[in-house]
Protein backbone atom coordinates (compact mmCIF):
# COMPACT_ATOMS: atom_id res chain seq x y z
CA UNK A 1 0.00 0.00 0.00
CA UNK A 2 0.99 3.29 -0.85
CA UNK A 3 2.32 5.87 1.88
CA UNK A 4 -0.67 7.91 0.50
CA UNK A 5 -2.83 5.27 0.73
CA UNK A 6 -2.13 4.05 4.26
CA UNK A 7 -2.78 7.64 5.57
CA UNK A 8 -6.25 7.83 4.18
CA UNK A 9 -7.14 4.45 5.58
CA UNK A 10 -6.09 5.32 8.84
CA UNK A 11 -7.47 8.77 9.10
CA UNK A 12 -11.15 7.51 8.07
CA UNK A 13 -10.75 4.63 10.22
CA UNK A 14 -9.39 7.13 13.25
CA UNK A 15 -12.23 9.48 12.13
CA UNK A 16 -15.13 6.80 12.32
CA UNK A 17 -14.15 5.08 15.45
CA UNK A 18 -14.73 5.77 19.18
CA UNK A 19 -13.17 9.13 19.84
CA UNK A 20 -13.42 10.32 16.27
CA UNK A 21 -15.26 12.98 15.22
CA UNK A 22 -16.92 12.26 12.26
CA UNK A 23 -20.17 11.90 13.23
CA UNK A 24 -20.65 14.52 15.29
CA UNK A 25 -21.20 16.60 12.61
CA UNK A 26 -23.98 15.11 11.05
CA UNK A 27 -25.64 15.36 14.65
CA UNK A 28 -24.83 19.02 14.56
CA UNK A 29 -25.42 19.39 10.81
CA UNK A 30 -29.34 17.72 12.35
CA UNK A 31 -29.56 20.11 15.05
CA UNK A 32 -29.19 23.30 13.26
CA UNK A 33 -31.53 22.55 10.52
CA UNK A 34 -33.99 21.58 13.14
CA UNK A 35 -33.53 25.08 15.44
CA UNK A 36 -33.90 27.14 11.77
CA UNK A 37 -38.01 26.39 11.96
CA UNK A 38 -38.01 27.46 15.52
CA UNK A 39 -36.68 30.84 14.10
CA UNK A 40 -37.96 31.43 11.07
CA UNK A 41 -41.99 29.79 11.86
CA UNK A 42 -43.07 26.50 11.08
CA UNK A 43 -43.87 28.30 7.15
CA UNK A 44 -43.88 25.35 5.05
CA UNK A 45 -43.95 27.45 1.96
CA UNK A 46 -41.00 29.77 3.09
CA UNK A 47 -38.76 26.95 4.57
CA UNK A 48 -39.16 25.23 0.76
CA UNK A 49 -37.80 28.98 -0.35
CA UNK A 50 -35.20 29.51 2.49
CA UNK A 51 -34.30 25.69 2.66
CA UNK A 52 -31.22 25.65 0.16
CA UNK A 53 -29.58 28.41 1.98
CA UNK A 54 -29.90 26.52 5.57
CA UNK A 55 -28.86 23.24 4.45
CA UNK A 56 -25.79 24.87 2.71
CA UNK A 57 -25.16 27.61 5.79
CA UNK A 58 -25.78 24.31 8.18
CA UNK A 59 -23.42 21.75 5.90
CA UNK A 60 -20.75 24.85 6.14
CA UNK A 61 -20.77 25.10 9.58
CA UNK A 62 -20.65 21.31 10.43
CA UNK A 63 -17.98 21.21 8.25
CA UNK A 64 -15.92 23.62 9.98
CA UNK A 65 -16.11 22.75 13.32
CA UNK A 66 -15.26 19.21 12.24
CA UNK A 67 -12.12 20.65 10.53
CA UNK A 68 -10.81 22.16 14.08
CA UNK A 69 -9.46 18.76 15.36
CA UNK A 70 -7.78 17.88 11.35
CA UNK A 71 -4.64 18.34 12.76
CA UNK A 72 -4.45 18.73 16.41
CA UNK A 73 -4.89 15.16 17.59
CA UNK A 74 -2.17 14.46 15.02
CA UNK A 75 -0.03 16.69 16.69
CA UNK A 76 -0.70 15.85 20.28
CA UNK A 77 0.31 12.43 19.28
CA UNK A 78 2.95 12.84 17.76
CA UNK A 79 2.16 11.57 13.99
CA UNK A 80 2.03 14.69 12.86
CA UNK A 81 5.87 15.27 13.28
CA UNK A 82 6.46 12.11 11.11
CA UNK A 83 3.99 13.26 8.69
CA UNK A 84 6.06 16.62 8.05
CA UNK A 85 9.27 14.66 8.48
CA UNK A 86 8.35 11.68 6.07
CA UNK A 87 9.46 11.51 2.47
CA UNK A 88 5.90 11.70 0.89
CA UNK A 89 5.82 16.04 0.22
CA UNK A 90 4.09 17.48 2.72
CA UNK A 91 1.48 19.05 0.29
CA UNK A 92 0.52 15.38 -1.01
CA UNK A 93 -0.28 13.82 2.59
CA UNK A 94 -1.71 17.36 3.37
CA UNK A 95 -4.29 16.95 0.74
CA UNK A 96 -4.68 13.14 1.84
CA UNK A 97 -5.78 13.92 4.87
CA UNK A 98 -8.71 16.72 3.36
CA UNK A 99 -9.70 13.90 1.05
CA UNK A 100 -9.57 11.43 4.52
CA UNK A 101 -11.43 13.83 6.50
CA UNK A 102 -13.94 14.73 3.83
CA UNK A 103 -14.75 11.41 3.06
CA UNK A 104 -15.10 11.01 6.70
CA UNK A 105 -17.08 14.05 7.84
CA UNK A 106 -18.84 15.61 4.12
CA UNK A 107 -20.00 12.74 3.04
CA UNK A 108 -22.48 11.88 6.07
CA UNK A 109 -23.62 15.54 5.34
CA UNK A 110 -24.71 15.01 1.81
CA UNK A 111 -26.32 11.76 2.53
CA UNK A 112 -28.18 13.15 5.81
CA UNK A 113 -29.27 16.13 3.17
CA UNK A 114 -32.15 14.48 1.65
CA UNK A 115 -33.50 13.65 5.38
CA UNK A 116 -33.01 17.18 6.12
CA UNK A 117 -34.97 18.14 2.88
CA UNK A 118 -37.80 16.67 3.89
CA UNK A 119 -37.69 18.57 7.43
CA UNK A 120 -37.28 21.84 5.10
CA UNK A 121 -40.42 20.92 2.70
CA UNK A 122 -37.80 20.56 -0.47
CA UNK A 123 -39.39 18.41 -2.77
CA UNK A 124 -37.22 15.62 -4.45
CA UNK A 125 -35.52 18.28 -7.44
CA UNK A 126 -34.81 20.25 -4.86
CA UNK A 127 -33.51 18.12 -2.74
CA UNK A 128 -31.37 16.18 -5.43
CA UNK A 129 -30.36 19.78 -6.50
CA UNK A 130 -29.15 20.55 -3.25
CA UNK A 131 -27.17 17.12 -2.54
CA UNK A 132 -24.97 17.44 -5.67
CA UNK A 133 -24.27 21.09 -5.38
CA UNK A 134 -23.25 20.09 -1.68
CA UNK A 135 -20.86 16.88 -3.42
CA UNK A 136 -18.73 19.37 -5.44
CA UNK A 137 -18.76 21.72 -3.05
CA UNK A 138 -18.37 20.61 0.83
CA UNK A 139 -14.61 19.72 -0.90
CA UNK A 140 -13.87 23.36 -1.23
CA UNK A 141 -15.02 24.05 1.94
CA UNK A 142 -12.50 21.15 3.51
CA UNK A 143 -9.06 22.03 1.27
CA UNK A 144 -10.09 25.77 2.35
CA UNK A 145 -10.87 24.76 5.99
CA UNK A 146 -7.71 22.59 5.96
CA UNK A 147 -5.12 26.04 5.51
CA UNK A 148 -7.30 27.57 9.18
CA UNK A 149 -6.82 23.89 10.94
CA UNK A 150 -2.75 24.10 9.82
CA UNK A 151 -2.78 27.84 11.59
CA UNK A 152 -4.40 26.61 14.19
CA UNK A 153 -2.14 24.00 15.02
CA UNK A 154 0.83 25.99 14.61
CA UNK A 155 -0.18 28.84 16.89
CA UNK A 156 -2.12 26.13 19.68
CA UNK A 157 -5.56 28.20 18.93
CA UNK A 158 -8.68 26.59 17.57
CA UNK A 159 -12.34 27.34 17.78
CA UNK A 160 -13.71 31.02 16.97
CA UNK A 161 -10.09 32.19 15.67
CA UNK A 162 -10.31 30.02 13.05
CA UNK A 163 -14.02 29.87 12.18
CA UNK A 164 -12.98 33.76 11.74
CA UNK A 165 -10.35 33.06 9.45
CA UNK A 166 -12.06 30.20 7.63
CA UNK A 167 -15.44 31.89 6.95
CA UNK A 168 -14.79 34.47 4.93
CA UNK A 169 -12.45 32.52 2.45
CA UNK A 170 -15.42 30.34 1.77
CA UNK A 171 -18.14 33.20 0.56
CA UNK A 172 -17.70 32.66 -2.89
CA UNK A 173 -17.90 28.22 -2.49
CA UNK A 174 -21.11 29.55 -0.51
CA UNK A 175 -22.28 31.99 -3.15
CA UNK A 176 -22.43 29.62 -5.82
CA UNK A 177 -23.75 26.41 -3.76
CA UNK A 178 -26.83 28.26 -2.90
CA UNK A 179 -27.27 29.95 -6.38
CA UNK A 180 -27.00 26.35 -8.13
CA UNK A 181 -29.68 25.27 -5.94
CA UNK A 182 -31.68 28.14 -6.46
CA UNK A 183 -31.02 28.00 -10.28
CA UNK A 184 -32.29 24.70 -10.14
CA UNK A 185 -35.60 24.75 -8.32
CA UNK A 186 -37.05 27.97 -9.25
CA UNK A 187 -34.68 28.93 -12.02
CA UNK A 188 -33.93 31.97 -14.11
CA UNK A 189 -30.61 31.09 -14.79
CA UNK A 190 -29.15 27.77 -15.89
CA UNK A 191 -28.27 24.98 -13.63
CA UNK A 192 -24.98 24.75 -15.44
CA UNK A 193 -23.21 28.88 -14.87
CA UNK A 194 -22.95 28.66 -11.06
CA UNK A 195 -22.69 24.78 -10.94
CA UNK A 196 -19.59 24.65 -13.11
CA UNK A 197 -18.37 28.20 -11.35
CA UNK A 198 -18.62 25.98 -7.72
CA UNK A 199 -16.52 22.77 -9.63
CA UNK A 200 -14.49 25.25 -10.45
CA UNK A 201 -13.86 26.78 -6.85
CA UNK A 202 -13.18 23.27 -5.71
CA UNK A 203 -10.47 22.66 -8.28
CA UNK A 204 -8.87 26.12 -7.01
CA UNK A 205 -8.82 25.17 -3.77
CA UNK A 206 -7.40 21.61 -4.09
CA UNK A 207 -4.26 23.62 -5.37
CA UNK A 208 -3.77 26.71 -3.28
CA UNK A 209 -5.58 24.66 0.18
CA UNK A 210 -2.57 21.63 -0.17
CA UNK A 211 0.50 23.98 -0.61
CA UNK A 212 -0.73 26.46 2.13
CA UNK A 213 -1.53 24.14 4.52
CA UNK A 214 1.59 22.53 3.96
CA UNK A 215 3.78 25.96 4.19
CA UNK A 216 2.11 26.67 7.48
CA UNK A 217 3.11 23.30 8.84
CA UNK A 218 6.52 23.65 7.50
CA UNK A 219 7.08 27.02 9.07
CA UNK A 220 5.11 27.10 12.17
CA UNK A 221 5.85 24.10 13.50
CA UNK A 222 8.45 24.05 16.11
CA UNK B 1 20.81 51.45 -0.13
CA UNK B 2 19.19 48.57 -0.82
CA UNK B 3 16.54 46.34 0.67
CA UNK B 4 19.37 44.04 2.67
CA UNK B 5 21.16 46.86 4.17
CA UNK B 6 17.65 48.08 5.93
CA UNK B 7 17.66 44.28 7.04
CA UNK B 8 19.66 45.91 10.24
CA UNK B 9 16.70 47.49 12.62
CA UNK B 10 19.48 50.05 13.90
CA UNK B 11 19.74 51.18 10.10
CA UNK B 12 16.71 51.15 9.43
CA UNK B 13 15.34 53.21 12.50
CA UNK B 14 18.17 55.83 11.46
CA UNK B 15 16.95 55.91 8.00
CA UNK B 16 13.50 56.62 8.70
CA UNK B 17 14.17 59.18 11.34
CA UNK B 18 15.90 61.40 8.70
CA UNK B 19 12.94 60.42 6.41
CA UNK B 20 9.95 60.71 8.63
CA UNK B 21 9.89 64.91 9.17
CA UNK B 22 10.01 65.21 5.37
CA UNK B 23 7.29 62.13 4.46
CA UNK B 24 5.20 63.84 7.29
CA UNK B 25 5.39 67.19 5.78
CA UNK B 26 5.08 66.43 1.99
CA UNK B 27 1.66 64.67 3.27
CA UNK B 28 0.18 67.42 4.90
CA UNK B 29 1.09 69.94 2.29
CA UNK B 30 -0.57 67.67 -0.47
CA UNK B 31 -3.50 66.28 1.97
CA UNK B 32 -4.46 70.58 2.46
CA UNK B 33 -3.67 71.60 -1.22
CA UNK B 34 -6.13 68.16 -2.17
CA UNK B 35 -8.81 69.59 0.67
CA UNK B 36 -8.43 73.34 -0.67
CA UNK B 37 -8.84 72.17 -4.19
CA UNK B 38 -12.21 69.80 -3.02
CA UNK B 39 -13.47 72.56 -1.33
CA UNK B 40 -13.15 74.54 -4.18
CA UNK B 41 -14.25 71.99 -6.97
CA UNK B 42 -18.10 72.69 -8.32
CA UNK B 43 -21.04 71.05 -6.88
CA UNK B 44 -22.17 67.87 -9.16
CA UNK B 45 -25.13 69.21 -11.12
CA UNK B 46 -26.88 65.90 -9.40
CA UNK B 47 -25.69 64.99 -6.01
CA UNK B 48 -24.81 68.84 -5.03
CA UNK B 49 -21.98 69.02 -2.32
CA UNK B 50 -22.22 65.42 -1.54
CA UNK B 51 -20.12 64.43 -4.32
CA UNK B 52 -17.20 65.92 -2.48
CA UNK B 53 -17.04 62.83 0.03
CA UNK B 54 -15.52 61.46 -3.04
CA UNK B 55 -12.45 62.84 -2.55
CA UNK B 56 -12.19 61.33 1.09
CA UNK B 57 -14.22 58.25 0.32
CA UNK B 58 -12.19 57.03 -3.25
CA UNK B 59 -8.69 57.73 -1.95
CA UNK B 60 -9.56 55.51 1.38
CA UNK B 61 -11.23 52.56 -0.85
CA UNK B 62 -8.50 52.55 -3.04
CA UNK B 63 -5.88 51.98 -0.33
CA UNK B 64 -8.06 49.54 1.77
CA UNK B 65 -6.76 47.72 -1.42
CA UNK B 66 -3.29 48.70 -1.83
CA UNK B 67 -2.44 47.91 1.93
CA UNK B 68 -3.49 44.18 1.13
CA UNK B 69 -0.50 44.26 -1.73
CA UNK B 70 1.99 45.82 0.60
CA UNK B 71 1.13 43.25 3.24
CA UNK B 72 1.17 40.07 0.60
CA UNK B 73 5.05 41.65 -0.82
CA UNK B 74 5.25 41.23 3.05
CA UNK B 75 4.60 37.85 3.43
CA UNK B 76 6.46 36.86 0.68
CA UNK B 77 9.52 38.70 2.02
CA UNK B 78 8.84 36.23 5.34
CA UNK B 79 8.14 33.25 3.73
CA UNK B 80 10.70 33.86 0.81
CA UNK B 81 13.43 35.74 1.39
CA UNK B 82 13.14 35.14 5.07
CA UNK B 83 13.71 39.10 5.52
CA UNK B 84 13.69 40.04 9.29
CA UNK B 85 11.75 43.51 9.30
CA UNK B 86 8.85 42.09 6.44
CA UNK B 87 6.79 40.65 9.14
CA UNK B 88 7.16 44.34 11.01
CA UNK B 89 6.19 46.19 7.81
CA UNK B 90 3.08 43.31 7.73
CA UNK B 91 2.21 43.84 11.06
CA UNK B 92 2.26 47.55 11.16
CA UNK B 93 0.16 47.38 7.80
CA UNK B 94 -2.64 45.44 8.94
CA UNK B 95 -4.05 47.83 11.55
CA UNK B 96 -3.38 50.54 9.21
CA UNK B 97 -5.24 48.92 6.24
CA UNK B 98 -8.29 48.38 8.46
CA UNK B 99 -8.68 51.86 9.30
CA UNK B 100 -8.48 53.01 5.59
CA UNK B 101 -10.93 49.86 4.90
CA UNK B 102 -13.36 51.28 7.59
CA UNK B 103 -13.01 54.90 6.70
CA UNK B 104 -13.91 53.60 3.03
CA UNK B 105 -17.19 51.90 4.81
CA UNK B 106 -17.95 55.14 6.68
CA UNK B 107 -17.72 57.60 3.75
CA UNK B 108 -19.48 55.29 1.29
CA UNK B 109 -22.36 54.62 4.43
CA UNK B 110 -22.88 58.51 4.25
CA UNK B 111 -22.47 58.99 0.91
CA UNK B 112 -25.05 56.40 0.56
CA UNK B 113 -27.34 57.70 2.62
CA UNK B 114 -28.42 60.94 0.57
CA UNK B 115 -27.96 59.31 -2.70
CA UNK B 116 -29.67 55.60 -2.11
CA UNK B 117 -32.20 56.90 0.85
CA UNK B 118 -30.01 54.21 3.29
CA UNK B 119 -26.89 53.96 4.64
CA UNK B 120 -26.57 50.11 3.90
CA UNK B 121 -27.49 48.30 0.28
CA UNK B 122 -25.93 44.61 -0.25
CA UNK B 123 -24.49 46.64 -3.44
CA UNK B 124 -21.64 44.58 -4.77
CA UNK B 125 -19.06 47.02 -4.08
CA UNK B 126 -19.80 47.35 -0.77
CA UNK B 127 -20.37 43.89 0.24
CA UNK B 128 -16.36 43.44 -1.24
CA UNK B 129 -15.11 45.62 0.77
CA UNK B 130 -17.13 44.83 4.07
CA UNK B 131 -15.29 40.81 3.07
CA UNK B 132 -12.41 42.99 3.13
CA UNK B 133 -12.60 44.71 6.16
CA UNK B 134 -13.44 41.49 7.88
CA UNK B 135 -10.36 39.88 6.81
CA UNK B 136 -7.93 42.41 7.98
CA UNK B 137 -10.32 41.93 11.36
CA UNK B 138 -9.40 38.45 11.26
CA UNK B 139 -5.77 39.05 10.26
CA UNK B 140 -5.24 41.52 13.37
CA UNK B 141 -6.87 38.85 15.96
CA UNK B 142 -4.63 36.52 14.39
CA UNK B 143 -1.35 38.96 15.53
CA UNK B 144 -3.14 39.27 18.89
CA UNK B 145 -3.57 35.56 19.39
CA UNK B 146 -0.38 34.74 19.56
CA UNK B 147 2.76 36.48 22.06
CA UNK B 148 5.70 34.70 20.51
CA UNK B 149 5.98 37.50 17.25
CA UNK B 150 7.65 35.28 14.40
CA UNK B 151 5.29 32.50 14.75
CA UNK B 152 2.24 34.67 14.40
CA UNK B 153 4.63 36.00 11.56
CA UNK B 154 4.55 33.40 9.27
CA UNK B 155 0.85 32.14 10.09
CA UNK B 156 -0.03 35.55 9.17
CA UNK B 157 2.20 35.56 6.18
CA UNK B 158 0.01 32.04 4.81
CA UNK B 159 -3.16 34.21 5.48
CA UNK B 160 -2.06 37.08 4.51
CA UNK B 161 -1.10 34.93 1.03
CA UNK B 162 -4.14 33.00 0.87
CA UNK B 163 -6.36 35.86 1.50
CA UNK B 164 -4.44 37.79 -2.18
CA UNK B 165 -5.61 34.52 -4.46
CA UNK B 166 -9.26 34.66 -2.47
CA UNK B 167 -9.70 38.06 -2.48
CA UNK B 168 -10.34 38.56 -6.78
CA UNK B 169 -12.31 35.13 -6.50
CA UNK B 170 -14.57 36.78 -3.65
CA UNK B 171 -14.67 40.13 -5.41
CA UNK B 172 -16.05 38.04 -8.55
CA UNK B 173 -18.86 36.21 -6.36
CA UNK B 174 -19.91 38.98 -5.13
CA UNK B 175 -20.37 41.02 -8.48
CA UNK B 176 -21.77 38.13 -9.56
CA UNK B 177 -24.75 37.18 -6.29
CA UNK B 178 -25.21 41.36 -6.90
CA UNK B 179 -26.27 41.38 -9.91
CA UNK B 180 -28.11 37.78 -9.47
CA UNK B 181 -30.37 39.39 -7.02
CA UNK B 182 -30.32 43.27 -8.09
CA UNK B 183 -31.25 42.99 -12.17
CA UNK B 184 -31.78 46.41 -12.03
CA UNK B 185 -28.49 48.35 -11.38
CA UNK B 186 -29.36 51.63 -9.77
CA UNK B 187 -26.46 51.85 -7.97
CA UNK B 188 -23.69 53.01 -10.14
CA UNK B 189 -21.34 55.08 -8.79
CA UNK B 190 -19.22 58.03 -10.46
CA UNK B 191 -18.98 57.38 -14.00
CA UNK B 192 -16.11 56.07 -16.17
CA UNK B 193 -15.48 59.29 -17.14
CA UNK B 194 -14.91 62.14 -14.54
CA UNK B 195 -14.51 65.99 -15.22
CA UNK B 196 -11.00 67.46 -14.41
CA UNK B 197 -12.86 69.33 -12.06
CA UNK B 198 -12.94 66.56 -10.11
CA UNK B 199 -9.99 64.26 -11.40
CA UNK B 200 -7.56 67.22 -10.38
CA UNK B 201 -8.24 67.30 -6.61
CA UNK B 202 -9.10 63.52 -6.33
CA UNK B 203 -5.29 62.48 -8.08
CA UNK B 204 -4.12 64.90 -5.27
CA UNK B 205 -5.92 63.61 -2.37
CA UNK B 206 -4.87 60.02 -3.51
CA UNK B 207 -1.26 60.95 -3.43
CA UNK B 208 -1.93 62.13 -0.34
CA UNK B 209 -3.63 59.34 1.54
CA UNK B 210 -0.55 56.96 -0.15
CA UNK B 211 1.96 59.31 1.26
CA UNK B 212 -0.05 59.48 4.30
CA UNK B 213 0.12 55.59 4.73
CA UNK B 214 4.04 55.43 3.73
CA UNK B 215 4.21 58.51 6.79
CA UNK B 216 2.10 56.17 9.29
CA UNK B 217 3.49 52.77 7.92
CA UNK B 218 6.86 53.77 8.81
CA UNK B 219 6.08 55.23 12.01
CA UNK B 220 4.14 52.14 13.24
CA UNK B 221 7.27 49.96 12.14
CA UNK B 222 9.48 52.00 13.87
CA UNK B 223 7.53 51.45 17.10
CA UNK B 224 6.95 47.89 16.30
CA UNK B 225 10.72 47.67 16.49
CA UNK B 226 11.09 48.88 19.46
CA UNK B 227 7.93 47.44 20.85
CA UNK B 228 10.18 43.99 20.31
CA UNK B 229 13.32 45.34 21.71
CA UNK B 230 11.41 46.22 25.21
CA UNK B 231 9.82 42.65 25.22
CA UNK B 232 13.13 40.87 24.77
CA UNK B 233 14.81 43.48 27.26
CA UNK B 234 11.60 42.64 29.75
CA UNK B 235 12.24 38.67 28.87
CA UNK B 236 16.33 39.00 29.63
CA UNK B 237 15.21 40.74 32.78
CA UNK B 238 13.03 38.50 33.67
CA UNK B 239 15.29 35.26 33.36
CA UNK B 240 18.11 37.20 34.96
CA UNK B 241 15.99 37.28 38.28
CA UNK B 242 14.99 33.81 38.03
CA UNK B 243 18.69 32.83 37.81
Amino acid sequence: MTPLAALIRRDIKIALRVGGGALIGVLFFLTVTVLMPFAIGPDLPLLARLGPAILWLGALLASLLTLDRLFTADHEDGSLDLIVMGRTPLELACAAKALAHWLAAGVPLIAATPVLGLLLNLDAAATSAVALTLLVGTPALTFTGMIGAALAVTLHRGGLLLAVLVLPLSIPVLIFGVAASQAAIAGPLSFGTPFSILCALSLVSFVVGPFAAAASLRHGLD
Amino acid sequence: MTLIDLANPSKFLALTARALPWLAGATAILLLVGCYQAVMAPDDYQQGATVKIMFIHVPNAWLSMFVWGVMSVAALGTLVWRHPLADVAAKAAAPIGAAFTFLALVTGSLWGRPMWGTYWEWDARLTSVLILFLMYLGLMALWRAVEDPSRAARAAAVLTLVGAINLPIIKFSVDWWNTLHQPSSVLRMGGPSLDKAFLIPLLVMAVGFSLLFMTLHLAAMRNEILRRRVRSLQMMQASQQAA
